[in-house]
């Protein structure tokens, strides 16, 4: 499914940039050496967590970052909250709903260069139906042909509702939660 | 009775807020675990694991004074076997008092939350997280609390006997000066 998906995708790419002589564009993502992590903090204490199933697809030229863009849709449900209680009660009302709202998703509106090799991805964020504006800082790198994506940024769990009723205290489970990506993109020819 | 027959004024402190202490800790400890998930157990995990490291430290504390005071001897009329029995156990406690918490810190670690010490002062993880000793770990704190129960019971009923049955000094000169005596 993932594949497909960023195949497609590529062959696009491929299409869209045909014209453009470009070193490396990199577009079909290696979803088995991709990660989405996150560290929330309960009563001071950092505990993190990952999504196991997520399908990202993207497009990116370090030659012309500005062209690049992405998409990550995150199957929620996939959730490790760091704890069988923890992942019981996440995917519930009070916090993700996954019955009604099963996927998270960005989708980019803008890269830009940072210098070097840091870049920012501007985009929206949708979760539990709440559509806010979300920028990650990331860095890029090539290894052994496939380009490495790694970034990070703070979202605040109450913008998406995510966290509802007793636990919107934000003095036991705070507001900051910290995502991290590693995506790995193999170069498309 | 004499001075040097009574434990020191800081170690029958340092006896008496253990007592409460570890009192507190069990009864939270099998309080907190029956809650359902929510901010109030988040809070009392916490809480549990402040006091316990704060129990750990007392100990130590506990035990860097009796090195430099030696408790006062035990009362002639006990049998090799008696005093045998009252060293045995008051070491256990010691030991029980240690392995505790540092259950309890290695249980923390290995289900993946770090304690820290009121919120401020991280302790480290000396364990990586892994389920399987995450439960195993907690099967042991779960024991050893049930083990110190058995042996303050023991430790209580002997100090009894020896008040009521032996009608010696051992209870009351573990009392707070000033504390009645019959």
């Amino acid at each position: 499914m993932t594949r497909s998906l960023s195949v497609l995708l590529a062959s696009l790419s491929l299409a869209t940039f045909a014209g453009s002589a470009v070193a490396a564009n990199y577009g079909q993502v290696l979803a088995e050496r991709s990660a989405v992590s996150f560290v929330s903090k309960q009563m001071g204490v950092e505990v993190g967590g990952s999504f196991g199933k997520f399908d990202a697809s993207l497009q990116f030229d370090p030659a012309s970052p500005e062209q690049g863009r992405a998409r990550l849709e995150i199957e929620l449900a996939s959730i490790d909250a760091g704890s069988k209680d923890a992942n019981d009660e996440v995917v519930g009302k009070a916090w993700f709903n996954v019955k009604e709202h099963p996927r998270a998703t960005f989708e980019s509106t803008a890269v830009k260069a940072l210098g070097g090799n840091r870049f920012e991805v501007t985009g929206q964020l949708t979760i539990k139906g709440r559509t806010r504006p979300a920028t990650a800082p990331f860095t890029f790198r090539e290894d052994g042909g496939n380009g490495v994506f790694e970034g990070e940024f703070t979202l605040k769990r109450l913008d998406f509702a995510i966290g509802e009723g007793m636990w919107s205290d934000v003095g036991v489970v705070a507001d900051e939660v910290k995502v991290r990506f590693n995506v790995v993109a193999a170069a498309a020819r | 009775m004499t001075k040097d027959t009574r434990y020191t004024a800081t170690a029958i402190a340092l006896h008496w807020l253990m007592a409460v202490l570890l009192f507190g800790l069990f009864a939270v400890g099998v309080y907190m675990t029956e809650l359902p998930l929510s901010p109030r157990k988040l809070q009392i995990y916490s809480w549990h694991k402040w006091a316990g490291v704060t129990a750990f430290v007392l100990v130590l504390v506990r035990l860097a004074w009796r090195a430099g005071h030696r408790p006062p001897p035990l009362p002639d009329g006990m049998s090799a076997l008696e005093r045998l029995g009252a060293t045995a156990a008051h070491g256990l406690l010691y030991l029980l008092m240690l392995a505790i918490p540092l259950s309890g810190w290695l249980m923390s670690s290995a289900k993946g939350f770090q304690t820290v010490w009121f919120g401020v002062l991280p302790i480290p993880d000396l364990l990586g997280k892994n389920e399987f000793l995450g439960d195993l770990l907690q099967g042991a704190h779960v024991s050893l609390n049930y083990l110190l129960l058995l042996v303050v019971l023991v430790h209580a009923v002997a100090a009894l006997k020896h008040h009521l049955v032996n009608r010696d000094d051992v209870l009351v000169r573990m009392l707070p000066a000033g504390t009645p005596r019959n």
